[in-house]
């Protein structure tokens, strides 16, 4: 029975992961950038649900939409405010770009996690589920929501990979991952693209947030974790490589799991840890990365 | 020479605040002076050696846990467990630095994070003998009066400061900010680009090791939120970049700000912190020099 909970319950996490992590791999594959207020946007679209589910009265659908419009908001913003003033900066040299990109969306995400704390405090919150209750699955009681939680994310996942391979807008995409100055020879615009992937990724990262929020729980403590995690996850998997990801994703999910049912709960993130060193070192493009 | 006439005039003027202030402004300094510490040690790898460590509080929490086990457990002296503390972190960088300099990037970076993080989970699961989360009490400690613990500190940034700036002025300097620029054309030119880095990398884990376990002694108390925690290696790193990168000496203005900002601004409580990352940002936006970037570059203009 413990097997069969562990694939149910790795399988949702791991979902849920992927979503988070797909984002976060976007904006490097497309732009370089390495976004580490990834954690803090996702709370923040979490807490937005929350409030507006629960103290607006608005209802939980209402809420999970608030907190996604919350994060595509939130992400612009990102982008408009700290990472492109930086790419553009003659005072910067091109070469340290990275580290202030780095440093400054760093900064953006702690200020976003001190405001949600001084509004909302930093107690954990838990936005309400969109479905209520709890089914049974071949002796496994699973709630509801951990199965949409599930559903929606490959969902999400699913429309994601039609946009970049079966659209025009997405496939200016995968052109600007893989050469921006031949795309804008073309005529191509990299700013608008640029703004659109920001969009998308503020729509990846909100879906994740809320479904976190309802599925786990979140706090503004959790910032860090979350924004580590899925660093951790997309190197596992290559970065800027959307399939390497998911890949990432439930190789974390389902270790995160085992250890957590098996061994212990308190050392749940240890073998994830030690397992990315050796990956890191014997193939540091990551599991699917191109070099 | 001149280079280093006007610190030091600067640390002679602050080893006189003992005679003036009060050991609640000395205290706080004493804390800022040891942060400087670490951001220097910090700015020597990734403003010269081009590498970003995420993990400063690695190499910190090396040294201080060290140091502060062998005085809880085995009563050593001071001076003994600071340098073993110190030696501890040398030997903890160059495990993490042989394998880690092969990467480079945004794998460097996480590696020095997963690194923390290890350390971090080590400590809270072998709470028994490190007293985990709540922190390791240290039986001794530096001295009990704020004035000779402020001098200590000084002292301390003021000798570390001068080697760390020296040693950046030094050729050694020159070739770790040639290999951190371009470092296929510093190898084409014959330097042997890691060897440069990773020495670049053990005197900074000698010093963040150094002035980790320095920390605790005048604390009394370790514990992962003030030594080891990414938040505490992230505060380096905001400190040296808001300082001016590649100045060294401005790692250290930049960590006496953060300190005294964030005491400062306590009456707001918890937007405290919103506030200095807010002000640190807008730092980094318009002016990318940092303070002493900025500051020197006006002054040759």
């Amino acid at each position: 029975m413990q097997f069969l909970q562990i694939l149910i319950d790795g399988f949702a996490i791991s979902s849920l992961y992927g979503l988070g992590a797909i984002g976060f791999t976007l904006i490097f594959g497309v732009s370089g950038v390495l976004n580490l207020s990834h954690g803090a946007i996702m709370v923040s679209a979490a807490v937005v649900a929350w409030a507006v589910a629960g103290s607006l009265n608005a209802g939980p659908y209402l809420g999970a939409l608030a907190g996604v419009a919350a994060s595509v908001v939130i992400a612009f913003a990102t982008y408009l405010l700290v990472v492109r003033p930086i790419q553009t900066s003659r005072r910067i040299p091109r070469e340290e770009k990275e580290i202030f990109v780095l440093t400054g969306t760093l900064l953006w995400g702690i200020m976003l996690q001190e405001a949600i704390a001084y509004f909302f405090t930093s107690n954990p919150k838990t936005v309400r589920p969109l479905i209520a209750g709890v089914v049974n699955i071949i002796g496994v009681r699973t709630p509801n929501q951990e199965i949409l939680t599930a559903v929606l994310s490959w969902l999400v996942i699913g429309a994601l990979w039609l946009l970049v391979n079966r659209t025009r807008q997405g496939k200016t995409l995968l052109a600007a991952s893989i050469n921006p100055r031949g795309l804008t020879l073309l005529g191509f615009e990299l700013s608008s693209i640029y703004l659109f992937v920001w969009g998308l990724y503020g729509l990846l990262a909100g879906i994740a947030g809320v479904l976190l929020g309802a599925f786990l729980g979140v706090s503004s403590d959790n910032v860090g974790t979350l924004t580590a995690s899925a660093f951790s996850i997309v190197v596992l998997g290559g970065l800027g490589s959307v399939s390497g990801s998911l890949l990432g994703a439930y190789v974390v999910g389902y270790l995160e799991t085992i250890t957590a049912y098996v061994i212990s709960p308190s050392i749940r993130t240890i073998p994830v840890l030690l397992l990315l060193v050796l990956v890191v070192y014997l193939r540091p493009q990551g599991l699917l990365g191109r070099r | 020479m001149k280079a280093f006439a006007i610190p030091l005039l600067v640390a002679a003027l602050l080893a006189l605040l003992p005679l003036g202030v009060g050991g609640y402004v000395l205290g706080l300094l004493t804390l800022a002076y040891y942060f400087g510490v670490f951001a220097m040690s910090w700015d020597l790898l990734f403003g010269f050696a081009g590498e970003v460590n995420f993990g400063p509080s690695f190499l910190i929490g090396l040294g201080a846990y060290s140091a502060g086990l062998l005085n809880h457990s085995f009563h050593l002296p001071i001076w003994i467990c600071v340098i073993a503390g110190a030696f501890t972190a040398v030997v903890g960088g160059v495990l993490l630095a042989v394998p880690a300099l092969r990467l480079s990037g945004p794998y460097f970076g996480l590696i020095t994070l997963v690194a923390v993080l290890l350390l971090q989970n080590a400590i809270v699961l072998f709470a028994g003998i490190t007293g985990g989360e709540i922190g390791l009490d240290i039986p001794d400690i530096i001295s009990i009066d704020d004035s000779t613990n402020y001098w200590v500190a000084l002292g301390f940034m003021t000798v570390s400061g001068m080697i760390l700036f020296g040693l950046s002025r030094s050729s050694v300097g020159l070739i770790l900010q040639a290999s951190g620029q371009d470092a296929i054309q510093a190898g084409a030119l014959g330097f042997n680009v890691t060897k440069h880095k990773l020495a670049a990398f053990c005197v900074s884990a000698l010093f963040s090791g150094l002035a980790g376990a320095m920390l605790i002694f005048y604390m009394g108390t370790a514990s992962p939120g003030t030594v080891v925690e990414i938040g505490v290696g992230v505060q380096v790193i905001i400190a040296a970049v808001l300082g001016g990168r590649r100045t060294i000496l401005g790692a250290a203005l930049g960590a006496i700000f953060l300190i005294v900002a964030g005491e400062l601004l306590r009456p707001l409580g918890q937007l405290s912190t919103f506030v200095v990352s807010a002000v640190a940002l807008l730092v980094i936006l318009f002016f990318p020099g940092g303070f002493l970037g900025t500051a020197l570059h006006r002054g040759e203009g």
